[in-house]
């Protein structure tokens, strides 16, 4: 068990920066998540943790250690790959034993500790003498985490490993992954390009863009207050409504160009009047409110049983607009809905840096 | 083209038998001929078996032919193994290391030395022959198991099909392997030998009857009888002036040099064919 520290961590292959100084201290026992769209360097990040990329500038340290010059195996991790990575050739106990025999661990402890991994992740003995070609996409999965579980590491290192499956079993898996990282109490590093996992696996959130680190925050705080558009875009499905919109003349308010003002919660410090911002409304902070002053022409839309899509637009330039409503709500292409934004839901950012606004 | 129609069926097993028939007609009159006395072969083809099968088979493994050396076919027959073991082993060893080297490990010089190795291709033995024989003369190594297997080891063919296999193992495995704290000895050992079983086995299966086959350099680095190989002692036993042909030793040789290459085939031939077919890692 151990600390992850990352101190202006940065990868470039030749002159191609890739990664641009990412810090993050990651606590005993936590998980964080680090998400972003492909090939934002996120799984990079990940092998630089594991020693499997050369460091290009910065720390890492694990524990106490920096770690930048050991061998993978030294630094005390254990990773769970994409595909997996088992050794097609050996049996189940024997791809998971592997890494202890490696170490010298006597054969009796080796028996132990794989018995009882196995029976953490509910494999039976029948399936310890199977090879992987004979086993599910799911089963598989879970030999890829006992592989890393007998282990004992101090971290574990997840790449992308529910990519693989099919829908219901990565939900699945998804929240027997939540509980074992509970009951081990073992610091995780996850690595998904899928925003509903990263919700609702990670203590904290890292979202990467191009290298650069977005945001890092608990999954509710990047919901709540997304410190700029890309993750305001990112998080949260569908995604959040982005308008363009200018401060209104009073700085305290946000007009659309077709002239539909919000009221702001907070004042507008830097809010100049008629400086040009992005507004974020999320889909599902739109109210139903027949004296609501924007009208939105439905164009489309979506029951998915639980909540209703309405796809329509807004005002008179007619921006897209997305909004979720709960239930099976009956309503028409071409009809007209009056709705309002409760303040404390609108997110202000700026035109230019995208970056956040009070 | 999978359709089930009697008649099909009944057409391509008749086009097969008749392939075979093909195959194994000389391979027919070769052993019919072995068990025959020499005049009764000398001019005519026999149909059927004779009565000399034991005798002939006994006179070529323990005296050889008299007229052609008399080298016993049983000397020839241990030569020509010890030199296909020893290209096939010596093939294997040096091109499986060779490429895992190519493939999992970044060093200087890397693609120029595979380029290196690659050209080889383009210069078979016959090509290079006469360097090859001055350096082998110079080195003294004529008349010797080393002369006449080093020079045929010396070839890329092994190393590009082991580098192809090994670009096919996904690279995440060597990863998996360095963090359970393999070393690239133990990944080569553990991992990577273990997957390329079937492939070793189908390169066995070629190299083998490669080596037993080769003729051209035996005949040239070789004088002394004792090193004859199988395949240029049968050439000699063809060829011999101011005596009779006996054509029955003759087959009974051809009949034995058959035998080690087909019991390698039929050894082999269950990873031999998954070596060639198999795809999923």
């Amino acid at each position: 068990m151990a600390e992850v520290s990352l101190r202006d961590v940065r990868k470039s292959y030749g002159d191609t920066a890739v990664i641009h100084g990412v810090d993050c201290a990651i606590a005993d026992g936590e998980f964080l998540v680090v998400v972003g769209p492909s090939g934002c360097g996120k799984s990079t990040l990940l092998r630089m943790i594991a020693g499997l990329e050369v460091i290009t500038g910065g720390e890492v340290s694990i524990g106490d250690r920096v770690v930048n010059e050991l061998e993978p195996a030294e630094r005390d991790i254990a990773m769970v790959f994409q595909n997996y990575a088992l050794y097609p050739h050996m049996t189940v106990f024997d791809n998971m034993a592997y890494g202890l025999k490696i170490r010298k661990i006597p054969k009796a402890e080796i028996d132990t500790r794989v018995r009882k991994a196995a029976a953490i992740l509910e494999l039976d003995d029948d399936m310890l003498r199977r090879k992987p070609r004979q086993l599910s996409g799911g089963q598989r999965q879970r030999v890829a985490m006992g592989r890393a579980i007998v282990r004992e590491p101090s971290v574990f290192l997840f790449d992308e490993p529910l990519s693989n499956l099919d829908a219901k079993l990565r939900v699945q898996m998804r929240i027997e992954i939540k509980k074992l990282q509970e009951t081990l109490g073992i610091t995780s590093v996850y690595v998904t390009h899928d925003q509903v996992e990263a919700m609702t696996l990670g203590h904290r959130l890292l979202v990467l863009n191009a290298g650069n680190v977005e945001q890092l925050g608990t999954p509710i705080t990047l919901y709540e207050r997304p410190a700029s558009t890309f993750v305001a875009g990112f998080i949260g499905s569908p995604a959040m409504n982005l308008m363009p919109a200018a401060i209104g003349v009073d700085g305290a308010s946000v007009a659309l160009p077709g002239g539909v003002a919000f009221t702001l919660a907070f004042g507008a410090q830097n809010g100049e009047p008629g400086r040009p911002v992005t507004l974020g409304v999320r889909p599902e902070h739109f109210e139903v409110d027949d004296s609501g002053a924007i009208t939105l022409t439905v164009t489309l839309v979506e029951q998915l049983g639980a909540d209703t899509i309405v796809h329509g637009a807004l005002g008179a330039d007619e921006f897209d607009v997305t909004i979720r409503m709960r239930g099976v709500v009956t309503i028409a292409p071409g009809e007209k809905l009056s709705l309002t934004v409760p303040s404390e839901h609108i997110h202000v950012f700026d035109r230019e840096t995208g970056k956040r606004l009070g | 083209m999978v359709e089930n129609r009697p008649y099909l069926t009944v057409l391509t097993h008749l086009i097969m038998v008749a392939g075979l028939l093909i195959v194994l007609f000389p391979i027919y009159v070769a052993f019919v001929a072995s068990t025959h006395l020499t005049e009764d072969v000398i001019s005519s083809v026999q149909p059927w078996f004779g009565d000399q099968l034991i005798e002939n088979y006994g006179t070529v493994l323990q005296s050889g032919k008299e007229n052609a050396g008399g080298v016993p076919v049983s000397i020839m027959m241990w030569n020509s193994t010890i030199m296909a073991l020893g290209i096939t082993v010596g093939k294997i060893a040096i091109s499986i290391i060779s490429a895992y080297a190519i493939v999992y490990f970044r060093f200087r010089f890397r693609m120029f030395f595979f380029w290196i190795i690659f050209l080889t291709l383009m210069l078979p033995v016959e090509v290079r022959i006469l360097p090859t024989y001055k350096v082998v003369a110079d080195l003294g190594l004529l008349d010797s198991y080393a002369g006449l297997t080093l020079p045929l080891i010396a070839s890329a063919t092994a190393t590009f099909l082991f580098r192809q296999f090994f670009l096919t193992v996904p690279e995440e495995l060597a990863e998996a392997a360095r963090v359970d704290g393999a070393g690239p000895i133990r990944f080569f050992i553990d991992i990577l030998l273990p997957l390329s079983r079937t492939n070793l086995a189908a390169l066995f299966v070629i190299l083998f009857i490669y080596g037993w086959n080769q003729y051209l350099w035996p005949l040239l680095i070789t004088t002394d009888t004792d090193m004859t190989t199988i395949v240029m002692g049968i050439q000699r036993m063809l060829f011999v002036a101011d005596a009779v042909p006996e054509w029955n030793l003759t087959m009974a040789t051809a009949i034995l040099a058959l035998l080690p290459p087909v019991v390698v085939v039929v050894v082999m031939q269950r990873q031999f064919v998954k070596g060639l077919i198999e795809t999923e890692k």
